[in-house]
């Protein structure tokens, strides 16, 4: 037999061993984004007691459960204002929200917005399959123009968000995207995105074949990995305003934004320092 | 243990509810507070905002109710004590972190200066008439416990004990203020530190490895550990086990919510705070909380000075509710009279309690001001006949 297949999967420590096996579909593209965080935290290497994931509600929702680290699993669309207070009681933490596309774009859109225009330090990881898996493939803000949903069963006609557009607008300092296909780039786009202080979006787009793919008659899980292989196209540093996506169309992947500004906690403990005399620093110092 | 004196501003001040709020949630140890403006709320955040920077903690303005109400549950789990400030329609935003944070048991004090409903209502007008939706609000079985001050002196020293009693029972502790007791300035005397008493956290002892979440003795309330300690904790609004983990069945739903709701209601006895005054003899009952209680506490002096023989209770914990008293005074005296900012909450709760052993009247109100005394003097004595 050979020697590989008998040692351990070295993702297997990061992940709660004892919730296995997970819940996703065959196909689903969730596990290969866990894979890749996993990698990005060995590489990372980050103190793994001092880095929480906070998740929201839906199929991603539940990454959050099966990672070996201090880990919740919140209400729907607010993984980012439960992050926020976490981050800010605690700022050693490293403070991760893991949670879909309709999560954090729908019900949680005012929260991304704020939080992004606060550049609170966060890293905000929105595996992107396009539909609410959850709850059997309904409309999302990220459908596509003309992909067929249980609630647009004529085709959809609302243009969905350009979410690296919207990340930049709204303030974060990193934005970048890739497929569940760019494995190795995802990896070292997290570890990047890990290493990042303020606010951090990385989109992975991943297939949902239960209820997006089979609907739209695109085949399964591979079908959709080969489509984002033959479609996808570097452009590092592209202007967001141009990367939107269509329904089966062109996929502008890579890292758009990386910049720099005081998040919010600095900013707060820069300020006060300078306008009061007696300020108390919320910090690195304090925990 | 004592209040830290940081968060203390020993004297005696001339203060209104809303600010004396903010002290003694400072004497207490609350060292976050995620808000969101609301009238007649917004002072005590405004408070909050300038005084933690010298303190040492941190507030926050957030986009909306819904994300203050979740964002103090962060500051909890990672070992703050924690606050968020409201009025009615912003309560009712909160609702679902409510449920959030009873099922996962996060200790934490939600701010209720109420004002006229429903909706807009009457934003800078009083009215109590969020009782049952802070008791029934959120979806789903669970309990709280709701405080009532009716000063600004009681703003202060309840607030110290809404936060000890969120800490000793990991329930959401609702402060029911109303626009009065939040605008009313009147003297207010702060405590030495030593003289504070603080319910620190239950920290648990466990190592990392050991620990359950959700493990508890016979107090039915578990013990706590802080993210970053180690623990890898897992915290899920899902029902779950004693580790913390999703347990989707039948089995440890009805173990995780009869503990939920059994750790208030098997432990009432020890949340009974009713404020007496000439129960011996009486045959009728005023009954009232909050700012009705000074408003129904002229109307009974005046009562008696007509000769009639009446007490008044006043429910300072108004939940979990204080049926026993309730029932056992029913069986001598005539009445219960019931005054309260609403169009009859309370009432409900009193009419359960005596279950038809003698009258409940109550005396509803739709609220943007008090009572006439007169008009609890007229039910008083009618049912002193």
């Amino acid at each position: 037999m050979n020697e590989t297949l008998k040692a351990e999967n070295p993702v297997l420590p990061y992940l709660r061993q004892d919730r296995l096996p997970h819940i996703w579909c065959p196909g689903c593209g969730i596990g290969s984004t866990v894979n890749c965080f996993a990698r990005a935290l060995t590489e990372s290497k980050l103190d793994l007691d001092k880095v929480a994931i906070v998740s929201g509600i839906g199929c991603t929702g539940r990454v959050a459960g099966y990672m070996n680290l201090d880990s919740f699993h919140t209400t729907h669309g607010r993984a980012i204002p439960f992050a926020t207070g976490l981050k800010l009681g605690n700022p050693n933490l490293k403070v991760v929200v893991y949670s879909g596309d309709g999560d954090l774009f729908a019900i949680g859109g005012n929260h991304f917005v704020h939080a992004a225009r606060r550049n609170m330090d966060l890293t905000v990881i929105c595996v992107n399959n396009s539909t609410y898996g959850m709850t059997g493939g309904q409309v999302a803000p990220t459908t596509p123009l003309g992909a067929t949903q249980t609630t647009m069963p004529y085709g959809n006609f609302e243009p969905p968000f350009n979410l690296p557009f919207l990340a930049e607008a709204c303030g974060a300092v990193f934005v970048a995207r890739w497929t569940v296909f760019h494995v190795r780039q995802l990896i070292r786009t997290m570890k990047e995105g890990l290493a990042k202080r303020g606010f951090v979006f990385i989109e992975v787009l991943a297939p949902c074949p239960t209820l997006y793919s089979r609907r739209n008659k695109l085949g399964d899980g591979v079908d959709q990995v080969k489509y984002y292989k033959e479609r996808s196209a570097v452009k590092d540093g592209a202007d967001t305003r141009e990367v939107g996506l269509s329904f089966q169309g062109d996929i502008a992947v890579g890292k758009f934004v990386d910049r720099d500004r005081p998040t919010w906690l600095d900013a707060m403990n820069r300020h006060y320092s300078s306008v009061l005399h007696d300020y108390h620093e919320v910090g690195h110092a304090e925990d | 243990m004592k209040a830290d004196p940081k968060g203390v501003l020993t004297g005696v001040h001339f203060m209104d509810g809303d600010h004396a709020a903010c002290e003694g949630a400072l004497a207490a140890g609350c060292r976050f507070v995620a808000g969101y403006p609301i009238t007649p709320s917004t002072e005590v955040v405004e408070r909050f905002a300038q005084r933690i920077p010298l303190i040492g903690g941190v507030f926050i303005q957030m986009e909306d109710e819904v994300a203050s109400s979740i964002a103090i549950q962060g500051a909890v789990w990672a070992g703050k004590k924690a606050m968020t400030v409201t009025s009615g329609p912003g309560l009712s935003l909160m609702m679902e972190h409510v449920g959030l944070a009873a099922l996962t048991e996060a200790p934490l004090v939600i701010v209720d200066v109420q004002r006229g409903g429903p909706s807009t209502g009457l934003p800078t007008l009083p009215g109590q008439a969020d009782m049952m939706q802070v008791k029934w609000g959120s979806h789903g079985d669970y309990e709280i416990i709701a405080l009532s001050p009716n000063s600004p002196q009681e703003c202060f020293d309840l607030m110290i004990r809404a936060f000890n009693l969120s800490e000793t029972y990991r329930v959401p502790v609702f402060f029911m203020m109303d626009e009065v007791v939040g605008h009313m300035t009147e003297r207010v005397a702060i405590p030495e530190p030593s003289e504070i008493e603080i319910v620190e956290r239950r920290w648990s002892s466990k190592k990392p490895g050991e620990y359950k979440a959700y493990a508890t003795g016979a107090d039915m309330v578990p013990d706590m550990v802080k993210a970053g300690d180690g623990h890898r904790i897992h915290i899920t609004g899902l029902t779950h086990d004693e580790r913390g983990y999703p347990a989707l069945t039948p089995a440890a739903q009805k173990k995780l919510v009869e503990r939920l709701v059994n750790k208030i209601r098997l432990r009432r006895h020890e949340l009974v705070d009713v404020r007496k005054d000439g129960v011996d003899g009486a045959e009728v009952v005023v009954a009232s909380f909050g700012i009705t209680s000074r408003v129904a506490q002229a109307a009974v002096e005046e009562a008696r000075r007509k000769g009639g023989k009446v007490a008044h209770l006043r429910l300072v914990i108004a939940w979990p509710f204080p049926d026993k008293l309730f029932q056992e005074l029913s069986r001598r005296v005539k009445a219960f009279i019931v005054p309260e900012l609403n169009m009859g909450q309370m009432a409900l709760e009193v009419e359960r309690a005596v279950a038809g052993r003698c009258a409940v009247v109550p005396i509803p109100h739709a609220g943007g001001t008090v009572h006439e005394p007169a008009a609890i003097l007229e039910k008083i004595m009618e049912s002193s006949r």
